[in-house]
């Protein structure tokens, strides 16, 4: 048996540049370029998803952004929206970053149950969330009633009423973020600053919360950029009265029929807001990872 | 209870932590370093831990200074913060996000002193640890040695009563540890309360200890001063620990038969029944042939295994009845021609013989 014939032969050489010879010697590991069977269905990929960002861009009317967002409705929209996305962070901070220590650090029988149900207004379609707000606190509902005649205090299509649906919808992100923090917080410097002295509180205070900082800073920004964002909820709940209720998505959905430029000014606003928060959040948020 | 052991620690307690249980019985006067040696796993951090009030006992007590911190039988329980106990980790644990002067004040400052105040003893104690320049840095910019000091100066800001030392020489190199361990001999001689140092290095032990506790599989296995120790292990691992070749055995009259092999003729000791006999490796006298006419009661055969080269000398393991460390100079395994596989004969002194039971390793 002549053996020459079975052995094999080497395929034709392709060319690689000096820069990618150097690369591949450093690094490692074989091409990078990507095949065609997957370059394609990709191209598309990004094809679908910025195109109808760069339509946005190209179709705002610059000329006049500044003349259409200080138009009076465009700018009450605005700060409306500010405002009431930051009240409900730190109403996020001041009652979410509690439970996520519960969460994360006690034990009691039904907790992850408890989790389910915090981080259900995560996947919860944001109407539902609206109507379901509705039901407890509006003029008939379970509390609502409760406060009417008690307080004669009417909720629903009050800025109160935004201030309640953005928080329900954005909380759970906080949360999640810094209960994850906190599991994978090292406990060691908590054990230490036990030895010292430290009651659970000042553990709290001055050790953990300062050392997960950066994924409370992280959440936080999550949180305020979904409230900001939010639409269904809002408007079920809270009605869409411009100057009361009417934040910058619901204006933005209205002005598309009566104020098309309006519209598209306030969503390259909402647009460069969240560019803002995607960068500084870039190495936390795309990597997947909500450890500080 | 005497006056003494009124700030003393007094321990009589099991603790369990993951399926480990230890079982310790130990006083520590005021002013004491106990060394507490151990191979890993033998129980040296859960003890620390249980003494912390990071893990509660399931059995037994443990009190310091005439106050119970731990009590199974009543369920009495002190919760870590409560305890006047200074915790030095292996690892430090300095707060990252803190300066060296804001660590050392933290004790001061949980404990209730006010800011200036608690920073002032932080100034103190940083000055006493001649860390004075480093109060403003981050614990990310120190060294090694700073970091040590740093932890400790931390411990003993919050006026502890009962100091805990887990390995804290572990984490430097050889060089800095030798520095570092003449300082911390000076501030634990400084130290008014009992102190608990657990280490895997005997020589560290011997150092820095007034008294050693050596811990095996959750058990005391021996208590004594260093030399106590040295002179008589009462198991396999201090032997080893200490640089001795020891061996169980049944004595009868003037000999004693060896559970590895063999029979030793030892001093008149008057023992009988089951007795350890340790012999140091530079006493034994190693032959290419049976030495004749030799004042050496004690001789057998047996094969080199290995050889292993030290600072001045050759330790040989031998194999043989009994097996044996024996450490010979240089020159004698070039004379000799020593090598593993080779036959040669073993001889050693009946008064080269440490003979005691395990009793006597005990009452240190």
């Amino acid at each position: 048996m002549d053996t020459a014939d079975s052995v094999g032969t080497a395929a034709t050489p392709s060319r690689l540049t000096a820069r990618e010879r150097a690369r591949r010697a450093a690094r490692g590991g074989g091409s990078r370029s990507a095949p065609a069977p997957l370059l394609a269905p990709a191209l598309v990929a990004v094809a679908f998803l910025v195109l109808p960002l760069i339509g946005l861009v190209v179709r705002a009317p610059w000329a006049r952004l500044g003349s259409v967002l200080s138009g009076s409705d465009a700018t009450q929209a605005l700060t409306l929206s500010l405002w009431t996305a930051s009240v409900a962070t730190v109403v996020s901070l001041v009652i979410g970053v509690p439970l996520a220590w519960v969460l994360a650090r006690s034990s009691f029988p039904g907790q992850r149950l408890l989790r389910a149900l915090v981080t259900l207004p995560l996947v919860l379609p944001p109407v539902v969330g609206g109507v379901a707000l509705l039901l407890a606190f509006g003029r008939d509902g379970l509390v609502g009633r409760l406060l009417d005649s008690w307080f004669g205090l009417t909720i629903p299509f009050t800025p109160l009423a935004v201030v309640m649906a953005e928080t329900f919808v954005a909380m759970p992100f906080l949360i999640i973020t810094v209960e994850g923090a906190l599991r994978s917080a090292d406990q060691g410097f908590e054990e230490a600053a036990a030895t010292l002295g430290a009651s659970r509180m000042t553990v709290f205070r001055r050790v953990t919360v300062p050392l997960i900082a950066p994924s409370l800073g992280a959440g936080s920004v999550l949180c305020w950029a979904r409230a900001l964002g939010e639409f269904g909820a809002t408007i079920t709940f809270a009605g869409s009265f411009p100057g009361r209720t009417e934040t910058m998505p619901i204006a933005v959905y209205y002005a598309l029929e009566t104020d098309p430029d309006a519209a598209i000014a306030l969503s390259l606003v909402l647009l460069l807001v969240s560019v803002v928060v995607l960068v500084s959040l870039r190495d936390r948020w795309l990597r997947g990872g909500a450890a500080s | 209870m005497t006056p003494d052991n009124d700030r003393g620690l007094v321990v009589e307690a099991e603790v369990t932590r993951g399926g480990f249980t230890l079982r310790a019985a130990l006083t520590a006067s005021p002013g004491q370093v106990l060394g507490v040696l151990g191979p890993n796993g033998a129980g040296k951090s859960t003890l620390l831990s249980a003494l912390a009030g990071l893990t509660p006992v399931a059995a037994g007590r443990i009190v310091l200074g005439g106050k119970v911190l731990d009590d199974a039988n009543t369920g009495a329980f002190v919760e870590a913060a409560g305890r006047p106990v200074g915790f030095v980790f292996q690892d430090y644990r300095l707060f990252p996000h803190l300066s060296v002067l804001d660590n050392v004040a933290f004790s001061p400052l949980a404990r209730g002193l006010g800011k200036r105040a608690a920073r002032s003893a932080a100034d103190h104690w940083l000055g006493r640890l001649g860390l004075t320049g480093l109060a403003g840095r981050k614990p990310a910019d120190l060294s090694g040695g700073q970091a040590q000091r740093v932890a400790l100066a931390r411990a003993l800001a919050g006026e502890p009563a009962l100091l805990l030392l887990d390995e804290p020489l572990s984490a430097l190199d050889a060089r800095t540890r030798l520095d570092v361990q003449s300082e911390l001999r000076r501030h634990l001689s400084d130290f008014t309360g009992p102190c608990l140092l657990v280490t895997h290095d005997p020589l560290e032990a011997l150092v820095l200890a007034d008294r050693l506790l050596v811990l095996e599989d959750g058990r005391i296995v021996q208590e004594g001063t260093p030399a106590q120790v040295a002179r008589r292990p009462a198991t396999e691992y201090v032997a080893r620990l200490v640089g001795l070749n020891l061996y169980s055995g049944h004595a009868d009259g003037a000999g004693v038969d060896l559970a590895a092999g063999g029979t030793f003729v030892v001093p008149d000791h008057g023992q009988h029944g089951d007795v350890l006999v340790a012999v140091r490796p530079s006493a034994v006298v190693v032959s290419s042939e049976r030495p004749q006419a030799t004042s050496a009661r004690n001789t057998w055969q047996a094969q080199i295994a290995g050889l292993a080269l030290l600072a001045d000398r050759v330790r040989l393991d031998l194999d043989g009845l009994p097996p044996a460390l024996v450490d010979v100079t240089p020159a004698a395994v070039a004379e000799l021609s020593l090598t593993p596989g080779s036959r040669v004969w073993l001889s050693v002194k009946a008064t080269d013989l440490e003979v005691y039971t395990r009793d006597d390793s005990q009452h240190g």
